[in-house]
């Protein structure tokens, strides 16, 4: 049930906000031990808000789209009251003292808080294997990994216990997730939703926006966040003169071959309903890479230096070995990273003046086995890692909004994703066109959403 | 620094801590900084840019930093 359904249920007396969490709360205990998603639920919260909002709705008071909504957080956004463990043990004891403004947003626009859900060490991961909780696992396949770092958030939404969730998103980490699970992820663009009360991996990279079932709940969601409790759902842009842009090279250089194929068979429905697109160059493209790491291992070590001092024992190995790679760079590297970024800005800016969106994949391979350091992509095999944050961290580096929108489904039944990006500072522009390729990217043979909250 | 010599400096650095496991990430990172340095987007004082020998940088920097580095500095 998406955010959308629940409201017309809600408003038309089918369904309470009561009934939506408490079998949101059912399916956790059922699905939780085999997936875990979340790090804390917070049931008698859940339960104790969710008769809140249907006595208000009740008496007259309508919050709007998200009232009486059952959302998840990433446990990396402050909660008043409860632990911020960025599943680290360097957070034992931490207790939030204030709610994050998203949060403060997300309560006033009626939202009903589920818990908190499992993530890559401090959001420094592609596979949420690295948790002091343990990994989160794929609702489509357990023995997978549900992408990271936002892995909980988007088992939360697709195993149907949320209606949708809160991610962070510094190299990929809302769209990387919401490819490996089938469902949509939002990085808006860079800048519009507050990170304050949010554990930081990049103060210069890290946005925080939803994980949701449907382009116009991710809307909806986003639009909560900014504070706008009664957002409508995005109008669709035409189809017709709609032009989109595809970067082929490096981004369609190495693509698992079922994720190319959906890819191809998307842009065919578009061409077919009447959308242009044309193949542009991004030149400079592949030099994202060095220039995304040496800005975000320097962020993050500065972050981190103090905790890397006293408590380093309580990293998990790998997520310590990338914070301490981070403490050895020279500024002057630092700086043509950031000289980097600019040329990149200004190339991704230069590919929309004359395109609505840029359109590409969103994950070049379907979700890793748990497990894996290195995977076969077409005829090579690449470290795991470095093939998940491909397509994304691009614009993470640059700020330009962008989302990703299930495909359809590998021969292994795997969820495949395309990815929207939108011009800087337009996010509800990037949706528009969104709500309206949406149906034309799902395939027919698009995997089922795991969800079945409220039926 | 060149980027030969800040690998040299760094492993002894991590080796010092007694942290041997970073030397193969500190060594993938050098390979990082390597290409970056050889981007044609960076200036130099010279008012050139490193776009005339970034091919050939990239080329010998992808497998050996020190190979590239001594090819800036010549």
């Amino acid at each position: 049930m998406t955010i959308e359904e629940f409201g017309r249920r809600l408003r038309a007396g089918g369904i309470t906000s009561a009934q939506a969490t408490e079998e949101c709360l059912t399916r956790i205990d059922a699905d939780n031990p085999r997936l875990n998603a979340f790090i804390l639920v917070m049931a008698e919260e859940a339960r104790r808000h969710a008769h809140e909002a249907d006595r208000e709705l009740a008496a007259g008071r309508d919050r709007g789209p998200l009232h009486g909504v059952p959302v998840s957080l990433k446990d990396i956004v402050d909660v008043r009251g409860v632990p911020t463990t960025a599943a680290s043990r360097v957070r034992d004891g931490h207790v939030a003292e204030r709610d994050a403004p998203v949060v403060a947003h997300l309560r006033q626009a009626g939202a009903v808080i589920i818990g908190k859900t499992n993530l890559h060490e401090f959001a420094f991961g592609t596979t949420n294997e690295e948790s002091a909780f343990g990994p989160a696992r794929n609702p489509h396949d357990p023995s997978r990994s549900p992408g990271g770092s936002s892995g909980g958030s988007a088992a939360s939404v697709a195993a149907g216990m949320a209606l949708a969730s809160i991610g962070t998103d510094t190299g990929g980490s809302i769209r990387i997730p919401a490819a490996a699970c089938g469902i949509v992820g939002l990085k808006p663009s860079l800048g519009e939703v507050s990170t304050d009360g949010v554990v930081p991996l990049s103060r210069t990279m890290d946005h925080v926006g939803p994980l949701a079932q449907s382009v116009t709940d991710a809307c909806l969601v986003y639009h909560a966040l900014l504070g706008d409790a009664h957002a409508m759902p995005p109008v669709p842009m035409p189809l017709h003169g709609l032009r989109l842009a595809v970067p082929r090279k490096y981004f369609c250089d190495l693509l698992d071959d079922d994720v190319s194929a959906r890819f191809e068979a998307a842009l065919d429905r578009l061409r077919g309903a009447g959308v242009h697109v044309d193949e542009i160059a991004i030149q400079h493209a592949a030099d994202v890479a060095p220039v995304y790491l040496h800005i975000v291992l320097a962020d993050a070590a500065a972050y981190h230096a103090s905790t890397l001092e006293t408590m380093p024992d309580r990293y998990s190995p790998n997520v310590r070995t990338r914070l301490e790679m981070g403490r050895y760079l020279l500024a002057e590297d630092y700086v043509r990273a950031l000289a980097g970024r600019d040329v990149l800005k200004r190339e991704v800016d230069a590919a929309l003046a004359q395109h609505d969106t840029l359109i590409l994949p969103s994950l070049p391979i379907p979700a890793p086995p748990i497990g894996a350091s290195s995977v076969p992509v077409g005829k090579t095999t690449e470290p795991v890692r470095n093939v998940m944050l491909r397509l994304t961290q691009p614009f993470n580096v640059t700020g330009h909004p962008a989302i990703a929108i299930p495909s359809g489904q590998t021969s292994t039944g795997l969820p495949t994703s395309v990815q929207l990006v939108g011009c800087r500072a337009q996010t509800d522009a990037l949706l528009k066109v969104a709500v309206a390729c949406e149906p034309h990217i799902m395939s027919a043979a698009s995997p089922p959403r795991s969800g079945k909250v409220g039926g | 620094m060149t980027v030969e010599s800040w690998l040299k400096a760094a492993t002894a650095d991590a080796e010092r801590l007694g942290l041997p496991e970073l030397k193969s990430a500190l060594e993938s990172l050098a390979r990082a900084t390597t290409a970056l340095r050889a981007a044609d987007f960076n200036e130099h004082a010279t008012g050139s840019s490193s776009r005339q020998s970034s091919v050939v940088s990239r080329q010998s920097a992808v497998g050996s930093p020190q190979s590239s580095d001594s090819s800036r500095r010549s």
